[in-house]
């Protein structure tokens, strides 16, 4: 018989919050945690404001030792390992003694890139004919799977150790692909996350593509406007989420804290068909990923309470919307609650799915929604789909029973999942 | 050069590696680096580089294969400094 799968750690590294305890604050209170960055500005960017999370050299020295410190210049590999070792933490679990692993736990940790400042640096020495003098910290920090790497040794993992990467829906599909695992019986517990690395050289393809918005390098905290008529562009973020799942059986015999059970999902593509290209859905294949998931979750469209969409406050909003509504078959005021973190964090890129769901599973452990900030003039074409009070503009408690989370990413890719209030 | 004096410089060195600090007390010359001082072989080529850097001298790739231990060390250290002292 299949596992039941649920949520027994969270962890997370966001522009509003370092750890759970101040993320979970700055989601009640709407704190945005975008600024301006005169780096951006001396590099002659046209979005000069970002999401870059507070984390101090103090803090980091808690995760990482001296050697491990030494030539080490990888941002996404520093916010998925504190992360995810919150999350293990959180769960109450130990660290795996020196002798042997923990052959039951493992990780597929996503990531959109590894350690491009590292990367940076290397270049400049080949190119300068240093590569002699380089060392050994290049590779660790620039390999894809760095993140899950580290993980891996801090933690002890002798189950699968992986890192996944499908652009913005990367961290949902690490949660989707983790619930598998225990789902099928391979692994009894699977740390689920994703990060992406901060910084102009991470952020700079994005601006030359003017997806990013112009218009409020003086008034950083109003620059990320999901589903707003001003939305402008999205503002670019960074940093990483952590879920630790766990089979129910085993989070039952550890006595952990339950936030919640994951119900499934389904990811797809729009196969760059049907009006899809790289950069744009196929809306068809948005409604299909969505009502699959439904459908794997087990669940009608209609008990859904809540939805976290992926709403990056550019035009596309509204389109998202139009497609909930569709694969729904729910609108107006039969619409469930739906909220965009983004207004707060801007967009983390691959870490935004695990941000996202760990933002949305506090939500239904501790009963409310967070509010949509900077969207007090709704876009007329979500208005035309959903009643405006399906969009919380203020912190409002409310117990969730069940909620759908989205992430949407370049290459036409689509992720989808449920969680469940878990009920013993 | 003094051995006492190689071997003093060089014990920084390794102390940033090594992660056994009770094989750090007692260093001398038949210390192998991976067996005694736990040192991940990956940061071989670092504790090369950094020798380079507190010597002043270079370490051809051939050199570089035989520092696996504090003898081979120093005594690659000597050559290296007797040559430069030769240029």
């Amino acid at each position: 018989m299949a596992n039941r799968v649920v949520v027994t750690g969270l962890g997370v590294i966001a522009p509003n919050g370092a750890g759970i305890p101040h993320f979970t604050e700055s989601l009640k209170r709407g704190t945005s945690g975008i600024q301006h960055l005169k780096l951006l500005e001396d590099l002659k960017f046209s979005c000069q404001i970002a999401g870059l999370p507070p984390i101090s050299p103090v803090l980091i020295s808690d995760y990482f030792s001296d050697l491990e410190r030494r030539n080490f210049n990888s941002t996404g590999i520093t916010y998925g390992v504190m992360a995810g070792m919150e999350a293990w933490q959180d769960a109450g679990l130990s660290i795996s003694p020196p002798e042997a692993p923990d052959y039951d736990s493992g990780t597929i940790f996503g990531a959109g890139t590894s350690g491009i400042d590292k990367f940076r640096e290397a270049i400049y020495k080949v190119d300068n004919l240093e590569t002699r003098r380089m060392g050994s910290s290049v590779v660790i920090q620039t390999m894809a799977s760095g993140v899950s790497a580290y993980l891996g040794g801090k933690l002890g993992l002798g189950n699968q150790v992986s890192t996944n990467s499908a652009a913005c829906s990367t961290g949902a599909e690490s949660v989707l692909m983790c619930y598998e695992k225990i789902k099928s019986g391979q692994a009894l517990r699977m740390l689920a996350g994703s990060t992406s690395d901060s910084g102009p050289y991470i952020w700079a393809g994005f601006d030359a593509m003017k997806v990013c918005t112009f218009k409020h390098n003086d008034s950083a905290e109003k620059g990320s406007r999901p589903m707003s008529a001003s939305a402008s562009g999205f503002v670019p973020g960074s940093g990483a989420g952590a879920l630790l799942l766990e089979s129910l059986s085993s989070a039952q015999h550890r006595g952990a804290h339950i936030y919640a059970e994951v119900l499934g999902g389904h990811v797809n593509s729009g196969g760059q068909r049907g009006g899809g290209t790289m950069t744009a859905p196929n809306n068809t294949a948005v409604q299909q990923c969505i009502s699959r998931a439904l459908t794997h979750a087990g669940v009608q469209a209609q008990e859904v309470d809540a939805i976290n969409g992926h709403l990056t406050a550019t035009m596309m909003d509204s389109i998202e919307i139009k497609n909930w509504t569709v694969a729904l078959q729910r609108k107006g005021a039969n619409f469930p609650y739906i909220n965009s973190l983004k207004g707060m964090t801007g967009h983390c890129l691959s870490a935004a799915g695990s941000i996202e769901c760990v933002a949305s599973v506090l939500q239904i452990d501790q009963g409310f929604l967070f509010p949509n900030i900077n969207c007090e003039d709704l876009h007329p074409d979500v208005a035309a789909c959903i009643t405006s009070d399906k969009i919380p503009r203020q912190h409002m408690p409310m117990e969730i029973n069940l909620l759908a989370k989205a992430s949407f990413g370049f290459g036409d890719v689509n992720a989808c999942l449920l969680f469940k209030k878990y009920q013993s | 050069m003094t051995k006492t004096e190689i071997l003093g410089r060089l014990q920084p060195i390794v102390a940033i590696y090594t992660q056994d600090q009770d094989a750090l007390q007692t260093l001398n010359e038949d210390t192998d680096f991976i067996k005694d001082l736990k040192i991940n072989s990956a940061n071989l080529v670092d504790v090369v580089l950094d020798v380079e850097e507190e010597f002043g001298i270079e370490i051809d790739n051939a050199a570089m294969e035989k520092m696996l231990t504090v003898k081979a060390a120093m005594e690659i250290i000597e050559i290296k400094l007797q040559e430069d002292d030769r240029k």
